[in-house]
């Protein structure tokens, strides 16, 4: 190749080089300044004495006193688990089970999506407040519902946890560790798994929907039907898209808020701090909380959560990623 | 060929779709109904929306109820508030999405792969995290209670130029050569060529930006102190607490609420429905 051939091209290199770092300028000002910057400042602050005015270093004493000195911290982090196990299998167990059912009768499809998909997009505080109104004690569908079978509650105002709730009407008595989570937790799980199913349902149609015909097809001469047909060749065909939808439901009820906030009675987490979950708990340290606990020790307690989401996710990955089968 | 089969398995068939249809049609009505029970409460009287046990219908439906509502806070100010900040939110998310979607997909240039990686790592970060700083820094910068703080933040985002830079991954390089024969530059080619072709991925990345700025609450309520820049759903959500015993009122204000994306998503379902499938792939 003649030199002169050379040079423009090395020329022209630099240019294109120099034009992408110009358009990637905007979008990477915004997510440095908004997402790495945040992230590292929150490493920092969360080392710091932080209550009404910033203070001094004070080294890892927020995280000691949030996992020592702060049984609302782990009553948080359990509400948070609690809505975790809830949610997400619920989710995944119903989601897979509707896809299965639309794929079975297409005709339709299109209205039944669209039935199911409403909760997951529209206004999440309007769907709140309407279920939040359904769950009223005195006025509410629940309880006239309920009242068929004899029954009165407070659902969204009711502390007890649902396996002593159980064990009472069967009069039995439960330890208070083996309580569970409280109704009013419970009510707030159905709620997010009516909303996040329509998700849920949409994504695995499409995974559904990947499975060659010819695959079924064979099975099914082969002479496998209903449950085995199901269990050892289509799940195992859609589980990249289950193990998909596993990881990111497990990282959003981890950091749900909208649901809690506005279904909570008083909107901290009530009754009794038996929904106030762990974002809750984080938002409150640094606004109502602050002169006691503060910014600092509100970004010791996400910095906490970032390493519990991390960890679980690559266990996930660990675990259960390699039993998932990729076509 | 059916007098092969035996009488049961006849009978099956026939029953096994109106079966999964009847299953499908109550479970679907069992999803729609608190929507429906939304707008059964709007149209009712106080006395019917406060009747226990409930009426389900009420006896003449009042319309008067959203009027009332509509003035009882100013709605009209969230409406205008959150259409503002869902907008601008949407045009900057696909502008920047659009330019870093073609760097990615398109150029060659020194550090791409870390960039890229770095990028898909911002994903990890959870909100929880970066709130307490970003509310921080939007206080210092004088941002607090502004359309500012409700919008430069959420102007660009990963999952749009992931998006994009997979559809310009996509696109025939030969396109480009031959406006590049034709002696036109890159920047010209991104505005007369790729973006044009690129709309259903713009389109895709628009309406999710647009959906998850409408519907969010944590950020909002933090950032903002008075009517002014607050958007519908932390208005809505005030407006809760104001009038917890005026349930025909809270549900005209939670319908109305509601309203714009339910016809957003009616007119563009096709494009979330498969711009959710095209995420998952990639």
């Amino acid at each position: 190749m003649p030199a002169s051939y050379t040079l423009p091209r090395a020329r022209q290199r630099r240019a294109e080089a120099l034009l992408a770092y110009l358009l990637l300028a905007p979008s990477a000002i915004l997510l440095v300044g908004f997402g790495f910057w945040p992230l590292v400042n929150a490493g920092w602050l969360s080392l710091r004495e932080w209550h009404t005015v910033p203070a001094g270093f004070v080294g890892l004493s927020n995280y000691g006193q949030a996992l020592t000195a702060e049984p609302a911290f782990w009553k948080s982090l359990q509400v948070t688990v609690w809505y975790v196990l809830g949610t997400v299998p619920a989710t995944l167990i119903l989601g897979y089970g509707l896809a299965e059912l639309l794929l079975a009768r297409i005709r339709g499809l299109g209205f039944y999506r669209t039935l199911f998909f409403l909760p997951y997009v529209v206004s999440p505080v309007a769907a709140a407040a309407v279920w939040k109104w359904i769950y009223n004690p005195s006025f509410g569908l629940a309880n006239a519902a309920a009242a068929r079978f004899g029954i009165h509650s407070r659902w969204l105002f009711e502390d007890a946890g649902v396996f002593r709730l159980a064990a009472n009407s069967l009069h039995l008595s439960l330890p208070s560790w083996a309580e569970g989570p409280s109704l009013a937790l419970v009510c707030i799980i159905g709620v997010t798994v009516w909303q996040s199913l329509g998700f849920a349902v949409v994504i695995l149609l499409a995974g559904l929907a990947a499975i060659p015909v010819e695959v079924t097809d064979a099975a099914r001469l082969d002479g496998a039907r209903g449950w085995p047909l199901i269990r050892y060749v289509r799940l195992p065909l859609v589980s990249p898209t289950l193990f998909f939808l596993l990881i990111v439901f497990t990282i959003r009820a981890f950091q749900s808020f909208t649901q809690i906030y506005v279904l909570s009675p008083d909107g901290r987490g009530g009754p009794n701090e038996t929904t106030r979950n762990i974002t809750l708990y984080i938002v409150q340290s640094f606004n109502e909380n602050a002169a006691r606990l503060g910014p600092g020790y509100g970004a010791a307690v996400a910095m906490v959560l970032f390493a519990i989401i991390l960890v679980l996710t690559l266990v996930q990955f660990r675990v259960l990623g390699r039993q998932v089968h990729y076509q | 060929m059916t007098t092969v089969l035996p009488a049961t398995a006849r009978r099956r068939s026939r029953l096994r779709p109106v079966l999964v249809h009847a299953l499908l049609l109550g479970l679907g009505v069992a999803a729609a109904f608190p929507f429906i029970w939304m707008v059964l409460t709007s149209l009712k009287t106080e006395t019917e929306a406060l009747a226990f046990p409930p009426v389900l219908f009420p006896a003449s439906p009042q319309w008067d109820n959203y009027r009332e509502a509509w003035v009882a806070a100013p709605f009209g100010r969230y409406f205008f508030n959150t259409a503002f900040v869902s907008l601008s939110v949407t045009l900057s998310v696909m502008f920047t999405a659009l330019l870093a979607g073609y760097a990615f997909g398109t150029l060659e240039f020194p550090g791409k792969q870390l960039l890229f990686t770095l990028y898909l790592a911002t994903m990890m970060i959870p909100f929880e995290v970066i709130l307490i700083p970003n509310f921080l820094l939007v206080s210092q910068l004088g941002w607090y209670n502004s359309y500012r703080a409700l919008i430069i933040p959420w102007g660009a985002n990963v999952f749009s130029v992931f998006l994009l830079t997979q559809f310009f991954r996509s696109l025939p390089r030969d396109y480009l050569e031959a406006a590049q024969l034709d002696g036109c530059g890159h920047w010209m080619y991104l505005w007369k060529v790729a973006a044009p072709l690129a709309r259903p991925a713009l389109a895709t990345a628009g309406l999710f930006a647009f959906l998850g700025s409408w519907n969010s609450l944590l950020w909002p309520l933090l950032v903002t102190e008075d009517d002014s820049v607050r958007p519908i759903e932390v208005g809505l959500r005030y407006f809760l607490e104001s009038e917890a015993f005026r349930p025909h009122l809270l549900m005209a204000a939670s319908t109305l609420a509601m309203l714009p994306i339910l016809l957003l998503f009616l007119v563009a379902q096709r494009t979330f429905v498969e711009g959710i499938a095209a995420g998952v792939k990639g």
